[in-house]
């Protein structure tokens, strides 16, 4: 079932893993460099379909690792090359030691991510362990909710990543979003294409006319700034991300933001948290808001910058909030959990309730009753500095 | 019976290779081509051929959010009688709900072995129809068929529709009419 049933308005049924596939289509990169092993997605094989049937011209180059996948793309990208790469739990861990190379060196490269556990116990199912531990490494990081978000955020990706000459990686949540067939639009070809435009390339490893260094020794009288000129990159992308958001708009009618605010103006207690199972927890918020419960929700969209200010404001009125991650950090509090205190402790001039909670690990299932609970804890002040955790 | 609420959910118990994936998925993107919004998903276990399988499908003329597993289906279908040993099909089905199954026996003879179970089973036997057709027993056409007919989620037309459009290059005419025909005995056999 991996074709595309279509009608005239560029309605389709599409799973997670084949919508981003459509989309990297339309983009059509110049490279994409794989390694199409488990765990890999189901992104890699339907552009390698696409590619077979000669449907795009990018070079795909197959790599014996994906610690090499990344090395290809990084110099497919250093010689201007529009070049981009999928993967997904261990690989990414394999690929790590690239990652922050890639964010150093200002390559504006995309990485198509199907959020998935890590070993061992072996599990390769949904959850955000492989790029949390990724996390601080320069990489711009986007959550999707649906299958639409998982393909428009790739092509809002791309334009982001050359615009501000930083990775990005656009996560969706593995099996959960990219496995589920679900309606969705596309954009025209012509739209997408105009959209990215070309990549517009500063320095190229093949200028030979103005030869320039890649990856020079910086010791301890230039590191340090080298760090600091990537942190202003990614207070960069902060404001890039809301302006291509907004230009996004204009081309598909759909309206995306730092993080979405659902039932959020009139709330007393507030969920926070990222992914696909924001959309679990609307459908349990719609039914609380019947019963007449003051509930909503912030899914944090783009987590990487993040955007502690605008959170904070978001959240200032709320008196009780409860952070989901679907990630755990072994003897410590879970990353959105802890970035969440931090928006709120420079943002609330009263202390709100805060708790944390852990859910989905490792393609565990959440339900809305587990939503539901969660609320209830709130309600009933089931709320302390110790970690909860929805088995 | 028709859709009497605002998502219609289904369950597909099946075992690996019966093609419980490719039976939803098509629904899923016929019900897509009628402007209806869908979710489509496996119970992500171990992918084994042989092994118990399910898909859960629903279709809503609404967008769909959750993304939790279906646990209180409208329909059931079961493409493979011998899961009903280890596989609860009939749960939270009432009695205005239905259970399609694969099976050359008797409806009331299947009630036995799920009594707490209080609404309509069709029993059909896809095996044999399938075969007849299309030469192969895989009986997933035909119960599509059959449960296009009694829940009206989707059009036989469309489905048919989309079934050409996705198999017609990957199967050829000869084998994507006959498994169109396996679909039309199953919504006639009603």
């Amino acid at each position: 079932m991996e074709k595309i049933t279509k009608n005239k308005t560029n309605v389709k049924a599409l799973t997670g893993g084949y919508a981003v596939a459509e989309a990297w289509r339309q983009i059509e990169p110049d490279v994409m460099a794989v390694y199409p092993i488990t765990p890999q997605t189901t992104i890699i094989e339907t552009y390698a379909k696409m590619k077979a049937d000669g449907k795009v011209a990018t070079e795909i180059v197959q790599v014996e690792s994906e610690h090499s996948a990344m090395s290809a793309t990084i110099g497919a990208s250093a010689a201007g090359a529009r070049a981009v790469t999928a993967s997904s739990s261990q690989g990414i861990l394999y690929m790590a030691e690239t990652l922050p190379v890639v964010s150093g060196l200002g390559l504006p490269i995309v990485m198509s991510v199907s959020s998935r556990a890590l070993s061992a116990p072996l599990n390769i199912h949904g959850e955000h362990g492989d790029v949390m531990a990724v996390r601080d490494l320069g990489w711009v990081q986007i959550f999707a909710e649906q299958v639409q978000d998982a393909y428009d955020d790739t092509i809002i990706a791309l334009k982001l990543a050359e615009e501000i000459n930083a990775p990005v990686m656009p996560i969706m949540d593995g099996f959960h979003t990219s496995h589920t067939t679900e309606r969705i639009e596309i954009l025209d070809d012509e739209v997408v294409k105009k959209f990215v435009g070309e990549r517009k390339v500063q320095q190229s490893l093949t200028d030979f006319e103005n030869p320039t260094t890649f990856g020079t020794l910086a010791l301890q009288n230039t590191f340090f700034e080298f760090k600091l000129d990537q942190e202003k990159v990614m207070q960069k992308a902060k404001i890039a991300y809301k302006k291509i958001c907004g230009e996004f708009f204009k081309i598909s009618g759909r309206k995306y933001s730092l993080f979405e605010a659902y039932q959020l103006e009139d709330a007393t207690s507030v969920i926070v948290i990222m992914g696909a199972t924001a959309g679990t927890a609307k459908d349990a918020i719609d039914k609380l808001r019947l019963k007449g419960k003051k509930v909503g929700l912030l899914s944090v969209k783009l987590f990487r910058p993040f955007p502690y200010g605008e959170i904070g404001k978001a959240l200032s009125h709320i008196s009780k909030i409860a952070v989901l991650d679907r990630a755990i950090s072994f003897g410590a509090f879970p990353p959105l959990y802890q970035d969440i205190v931090s928006s709120v402790y420079h943002s609330h001039s009263r202390k709100p309730d805060l708790v944390s909670y852990i859910y989905g690990l490792g393609g565990r299932d959440t339900m809305q009753k587990d939503i539901e609970k969660v609320f209830q804890d709130l309600a009933e002040g089931e709320i302390s500095s110790k970690i909860k955790y929805l088995t | 019976m028709k859709q009497h609420k605002d998502t219609f959910e289904i369950i597909f118990f099946a075992r690996g290779g019966q093609g419980a994936k490719t039976a939803s998925e098509l629904v899923a993107h016929a019900a897509v081509a009628e402007g209806k919004f869908v979710k489509a998903f496996p119970f992500f276990g171990p992918e084994r051929s042989g092994a118990p399988t399910k898909m859960f499908l629903r279709i809503s003329d609404q967008k769909l959010r959750t993304q939790e597993p279906v646990t209180d289906p409208d329909a059931v279908v079961v493409m493979d009688e011998t899961v009903i040993g280890s596989q609860d099909i009939a749960k939270n089905l009432d009695e205005h709900e239905i259970l399609v199954i694969n099976s050359k026996r008797e409806s009331e003879e299947i009630r036995k072995e799920i009594p707490h179970f209080k609404g309509r089973i069709y029993a059909i036997d896809a095996n044999g129809i399938a075969s007849r057709i299309t030469g192969a027993s895989n009986p997933n056409m035909v119960l599509v068929g059959q449960l296009l007919k009694i829940t009206e989620i989707v059009s036989l037309e469309s489905t048919a529709q989309v079934f050409r459009g996705v198999f017609l290059e990957k199967i050829g005419k000869d084998l994507t009419e006959k498994n169109i025909q396996a679909m039309e005995a199953g919504y006639d056999s009603f």
